[in-house]
């Protein structure tokens, strides 16, 4: 008891952002019991009956099952397996400028795309890969390209590149800032032991730096396949249309689509429900796999 | 010999470096220097692909029609409200509750950490977050750009990690026998130390608000209160042009003009962040850095 009054004036500091999460992040947490019911917002979440995993069911039997859960797999695993590891090779190859003013404004202009809005970025791809007058349309052309540019916003085979190359067009240098640090706080007497005996850049990169990048590099991956099924929402969204929508319907969009457009809710909670599980499920699983391997992990 | 040869190898290594880094410069600027011609050249030129470098045969119509759209004024003043407000909402949220959590004498830190860390992973989802917050009677209300999303469990971890590793535990003993309460201490001695990172997370938090725009697209369906990014989906994604229908050759013109309207769009709305940007950048970078400690 004591000690609580001791900390009161703590608590009081606390106050404002845990009301916040209690009302904003755990409410509707409780409101997970929709994916239960047949829920309609006249008779809410105490009045509207429920029908165990009537929803679930639904939606595993249903087409629509397959296809995003794939989409969804298929998106993350390409961000992951080329946004992964270009930041690493990125600093590696930054950490090696010896000149500091090049290498200074080298990070400015890679970082800045960072800030560009989501919304703005998808306006770039979608008028840079206009057909008949976009950017690409015309190097297309200037380079003496044969016949019409391809419509890639309108073909589901190119959606997947689209998306993940805008994106480490935009984010690759903001994402390399992390492991530049951890190679600056590399003891400089490595390299000297190494150059004395020789070796070359590439050597010392390999024997040097990519292992004390290990930690780094793995904390973040478990991160990234942790969230493997939260992949960005916007982009795909603001990226989507009729004709690339077999390749871009992903499993939040999804949600989106069938609890706000077509206001089927607890069909809608019961696919955002399964989404988390999925995303908890794995990350503690990657977690609990890197702690063996590596002896690296979140928790 | 072998000294020799290391040696040419890593000339090679190194020009190779600067090489792909110049090339990785261009591929970054251009794009964005692109977008500013672009936006003043004259629309046939472009679409025609006679832009390269330059703007050609200089045109501001794009900015003229973009200025006269009202729902453009209205919308950049709605984004700057909600970002002013909402920056103040996030300090005065989160910087609290990150100094709270950093004092070992908090009893039943280990639980109250847990209960900030469990909404970073799991959430209730879309749907019962939205009726949770038309029960609060936010829905098309300004503060719904604010309020329900203020709490930023990173920002709060990032000033946390500060406050740790910056404030000495004897400063807070030496106020304490002075007489010195937690509130007192924090805003006569935490905040005036803390500039630092109350720069970090004011910005990261402006430039979450400025690029937000999915609760707008959601909770907001009163006209005057979207703010500029929303505007710009109907501008850049959905294509609804402002300027109403036409036939005939007015048709050809229309487009042209929305079309320089989009980049006009682009310029006025990425602008300010881009210009801030590099004075700021020490801060943004602290903030990663800041973030990535792990307790």
């Amino acid at each position: 008891m004591l000690e609580i009054k001791k900390s009161a004036s703590l608590y009081m500091l606390l106050l404002p952002s845990a009301l916040l999460l209690l009302c904003f992040a755990y409410l509707p947490l409780g409101g997970l019991v929709m994916a239960f019911q047949d829920f309609t917002p006249s008779k809410g979440i105490f009045g509207s009956p429920f029908v165990g995993i009537k929803h679930f069911v639904q939606f595993f039997n249903s087409y629509q099952f397959k296809v995003t859960l794939l989409n969804t797999l298929k998106l993350s695993c390409y961000s992951i397996a080329a946004g992964f590891p270009l930041p690493i090779i990125l600093a590696l190859m930054c950490n090696q400028m010896r000149n500091g003013k090049f290498k200074k404004t080298f990070q400015v202009i890679t970082y800045l795309p960072h800030f560009i809005s989501t919304m703005v970025m998808c306006g770039l791809v979608l008028i840079f890969l206009s057909p008949s007058s976009g950017l690409f349309a015309n190097i297309y052309r200037f380079l003496g390209g044969a016949g019409e540019f391809p419509n890639l916003m309108a073909d589901p085979a190119a959606f997947g590149h689209v998306y993940v190359w805008s994106d480490i067009w935009q984010h690759l240098g903001w994402d390399s800032i992390i492991y530049l640090a951890a190679l600056a706080g590399i003891d400089p007497s490595y390299y000297e032991a190494a150059t004395m005996d020789g070796a070359t850049t590439l050597q010392k990169i390999r024997y040097i730096d990519l292992p004390l990048l290990m930690p780094t590099a793995m904390i973040l991956l478990i991160m990234r396949v942790g969230n493997i099924l939260g992949i960005g929402f916007e982009k795909v969204f603001l990226l989507q249309n009729v004709q690339n929508v077999m390749a871009s319907e992903i499993i939040s969009t999804y949600v989106y689509k069938i609890g706000l457009q077509s206001m089927q809710y607890s069909l809608s909670t019961a696919i955002g429900l399964f989404n988390t599980v999925v995303n908890v499920v794995i990350l503690l699983l990657v977690n609990f796999i890197s702690k063996k391997l590596t002896e690296s992990s979140l928790f | 010999m072998i000294r020799k040869k290391r040696l040419d190898q890593d000339k090679v290594v190194r020009i190779l470096l600067y090489a792909i880094a110049l090339i990785m410069i261009v591929v970054t600027l251009y794009p964005l220097w692109f977008v500013v011609i672009a936006s003043f050249s004259d629309p046939a030129d472009v679409v025609s692909g006679k832009v390269w470098l330059i703007p050609k045969a200089l045109n501001f119509d794009g900015y003229k029609e973009l200025f006269k759209q009202e729902a453009i004024w209205r919308s950049y003043g709605n984004t700057i409200l909600y970002t002013i407000t909402g920056t103040i909402a996030g300090l005065a949220v989160n910087l609290p509750a990150g100094y709270a959590l950093s004092r070992k004498d908090l009893y039943g830190r280990k639980i109250i950490n847990i209960f900030y860390l469990i909404p970073m992973f799991v959430s209730g989802g879309l749907i019962p977050t939205y009726f949770v917050v038309r029960k609060f009677g936010l829905y098309d209300s300004f503060w719904v750009m604010v309020i329900p999303f203020a709490v930023s469990t990173y920002n709060i971890i990032v000033a946390r990690t500060f406050f740790k590793n910056n404030l000495p535990d004897s400063l807070w003993e030496a106020a304490q026998i002075d007489g010195c309460g937690t509130f007192r201490y924090f805003f006569q001695f935490v905040i005036p130390l803390s500039k630092a990172v109350i720069a970090v997370i004011a910005l990261w938090t402006a430039v979450g608000i400025w690029n937000q725009w999915f609760n707008a697209l959601i909770y907001i369906d009163n006209e005057s209160l979207i703010p500029l990014q929303l505007l710009l989906r109907r501008i850049l994604i959905t294509n609804q042009s402002l300027l109403g229908a036409a036939t005939g050759s007015m048709a050809q013109e229309l487009r042209q003009l929305s079309d320089m309207m989009r980049y006009a769009s682009i310029v006025i709305s990425t602008l300010p962040i881009m210009c801030m940007y590099p004075f700021l950048q020490k801060y943004f970078n602290q903030g990663v850095m800041l973030g990535a400690v792990k307790e």
